[in-house]
């Protein structure tokens, strides 16, 4: 078990990195400050090119940050080598060593840091319980499957016992059902070692399920930390709204404001109370923020906040979504779970109300 | 298959034989009549495989081997009458009075210099050749390109011309003495040339693009995201350079040092102008059989004991590195 001295795992401090120079530079890390704790699993979670991996990379000590600072458990670290780091990493292409076998990959880094073989043998064969790969501690890395491959970069990677394990998009190549099952795997591993995992991803869905909490980034920047439930139901602007999970977005105009609370009116006339953001002034616009599966469908004329025409029903086991096109202009979607209810009759163009809890309307700075 | 019904054992003795094709039915008959014209095309198809290795292959090698069990002619050429006069007089020589046989090892001294020079320029070509061309494999893709052309401009010169560039540079009247007594190094020039140094390097300079060009095509499809993660398990330069880039290039290393090794031993024009004929070496020694030693059979059987002593030595070489590779991975 990792000892808990009280610090946090990972500090990175005003961090910027850019790559090239001159017209041609490319900021790929914008001013980044994220404090990381013990025992967490933290997901770096964004769009391709967000800046996530350059940030795994500048921990792991891959890449040096051309300003800032990264703390490992208190200490300066910008400036040493990887081999130096007592952080470790999950390469998305694996990047197991051919030329050895299973256990020879799991024991490189202790092998490296000079333990004793007697330890190292047992850890290996530690490891090697650990991700359930006993069998095939002789075979090379070629003749066992992705998913073995997988494990193995991952029991390579925690044999040494880091600090912080790093994980660059490991399940992305992994068909559905295999990431299913190494998405509770990561977990229970983060689990019984007791080492903070610091995932990186562009699977929305894979870090909600998974992080203690999330860090959303675009653009070289972090747009918001938060637990999956804090993000989901509470972003803090369009971007984060927008990419994790699917959502609405409605314009709607500010009537009145006192403190915090204020008086909106949706596009249909009706106006709602509604907690403001300290920047929403009287007369501008806000944009809020619906949930599909937070809309529900009514008959027509009952006390919904707006109406509209079914133009498109999309069927989909668990649950069925329905486009619909609203009466003032612009179209929403709805997810309905399929069970005995009004949705059950509807059919492509008939009208429909659609009724919003207040709270589930999220008014977004943006 | 058509076939395994061809060949099936006919029940008892007393059973009349049918004809084969009587037990076949028309679809299986018709299968075979497929097979038979696979069977043709292929055989057409790698025809001038076999025909190219016959010809340029076998064939020279059988008039080599015929020719050292053959007597030699007095003005070169051959007598067809069987004899191994060829293979005895490498090791002896007959005394001019006896005519008794005694051991000489005039010829066994050439090969066994030819084998340590080939063996120190394949090992000066690895050494200097590895670092170069792990240079060039960590340059961008346009770079590479570039210093692949620069690797292989001298091949574009014949390497008689080449060969004679470096006898004027290293000469005692030449560029390297004039630069050392001008710039005050040494007084009195330095004798390189006609020594066993001047063929070394002329050996090493002819053949260091054989070593570069496999090192540099197996260093360049390395992954360097395997380095990558060497140094993330705490491994450090030195280390990553032992454990995984080397194991990694070693077919790169092998290839270099067998397209080194190989032609350095038989090399005939290198050590003929830079030993200045005083320190001959094999390739010199069979070239002297077919020309003024007029004893065709003595250099097509010297030709053959080299070829033997280089299949040897690849025996062990190859199971020396691929036994390390096994052991290596498990």
């Amino acid at each position: 078990m990792v000892e808990l001295t009280g610090l946090p795992a990972v500090e990175a401090k005003n961090v910027s990195k850019t790559f090239g120079a001159g017209p041609d530079a490319v900021v790929a890390l914008d001013n980044v400050s994220v404090t990381i704790q013990q025992n967490e699993f933290f997901t770096l979670l964004g769009p391709s090119g967000c800046g996530k991996t350059t940030l795994l990379r500048l921990i792991a000590g891959f890449e040096l940050p051309t300003a800032g600072s990264i703390l490992l458990e208190g200490q300066e670290v910008a400036h040493l080598p990887p081999y130096k780091r007592m952080v470790n990493t999950v390469f998305q292409s694996y990047a197991l060593f051919p030329h050895l076998t299973v256990a020879e990959n799991i024991g490189f880094g202790l092998k490296m840091l000079g333990r004793r073989r007697a330890e190292r043998d047992a850890q290996v064969e530690k490891m090697l319980r650990l991700v359930k790969m006993e069998a095939m501690r002789n075979r090379k890395v070629h003749q066992i499957s992705g998913g073995q491959q997988q494990r193995v970069a991952l029991a390579r990677a925690l044999a040494p016992h880091p600090k912080v394990l790093l994980l660059d998009e490991p399940l992305s190549a992994l068909d559905l059902k295999l990431r299913k099952e190494m998405q509770i795997e990561l977990k229970r591993l983060q689990h019984e070692t007791g080492i903070t995992f610091i995932f990186v991803t562009h699977d929305q869905e894979e870090a909600l399920t998974m992080s203690d909490r999330i860090a959303v980034m675009s653009h070289g920047k972090i747009l918001q930390i938060g637990t999956a439930n804090e993000i989901y139901e509470h972003p803090v602007d369009r971007f984060v709204a927008d990419f994790i999970g699917e959502t609405n977005f409605i314009e709607a105009e500010v009537m009145q404001r006192i403190g915090n609370q204020g008086q909106i009116r949706l596009p249909s006339g009706l106006s709602i109370k509604h907690e403001l953001d300290p920047i929403a002034a009287v007369g501008g616009k806000v944009t809020l923020a619906i949930r599909p599966e937070r809309i529900d469908l009514v008959k027509p004329g009952a006390d919904c906040q707006l109406s509209g025409k079914v133009e498109n029903i999309v069927y989909f086991g668990t649950d069925t979504h329905f486009h619909i096109d609203l009466d003032t202009g612009g179209d929403l979607m709805v997810r309905v779970q399929n069970r005995r209810g009004f949705q059950e009759v509807l059919k492509t163009g008939d009208t429909v109300g659609l009724r919003i809890a207040p709270e589930a309307m999220q008014v977004l700075k943006d | 298959m058509a076939t395994t019904e061809l060949t099936a054992p006919t029940p008892g003795p007393a059973a009349p034989e049918p004809a084969p094709s009587a037990q076949l039915s028309n679809a299986q008959q018709a299968a075979v009549r497929i097979e038979d014209k696979a069977r043709i095309s292929r055989w057409l198809l790698t025809a001038p495989a076999f025909v190219t290795i016959s010809i340029f292959g076998v064939l020279p090698l059988l008039i080599i081997i015929i020719y050292s069990f053959l007597k030699a002619a007095p003005y070169g050429g051959v007598v067809w009458s069987p004899s191994v006069e060829a293979y005895v007089s490498f090791l002896f020589q007959a005394d001019i009075f006896t005519d008794e046989l005694v051991f000489s090892p005039d010829f066994l001294q050439i090969y066994v210099r030819s084998f340590i020079f080939a063996v120190g320029t394949t090992v000066i070509c690895l050494f200097l050749g590895f670092p170069t061309a792990y240079f060039m494999a960590t340059r961008s893709p346009r770079q590479r390109n570039w210093w692949v052309l620069l690797i292989t401009i001298p091949f574009w010169s014949n390497l008689l011309v080449r060969t004679l560039a470096i006898m004027f540079i290293i000469r005692d009247e030449g560029l390297l003495n004039n630069v050392l007594i001008g710039l005050g190094i040494t007084k009195a020039p330095i004798t390189i040339l006609y020594t066993d140094f001047a063929i070394v390097l002329g050996l090493f300079y002819s053949f260091l693009p054989f070593m570069v060009l496999p090192l540099y095509a197996s260093l360049e499809k390395l992954d360097f995201r395997l380095v990558e993660a060497g140094y993330d398990l705490y491994a450090s330069r030195p280390k990553v350079l032992f454990r995984i880039i080397i194991p990694l290039s070693r077919p790169g290393i092998i290839a270099g040092c067998l397209l080194v090794f190989i032609p350095a031993l038989g090399a005939y024009v290198t050590p003929l102008i830079l030993g200045g004929g005083r320190h001959m070496m094999i390739g010199d020694l069979i070239a002297q059989q077919f020309g003024s030693g007029r004893n065709w059979p003595l250099g097509a059987a010297q030709a053959l004991i080299l070829m033997s002593a280089v299949l040897v030595a690849l025996f062990f070489y190859v199971r020396a590195t691929t036994g390390k590779m096994k052991h290596g991975q498990g």
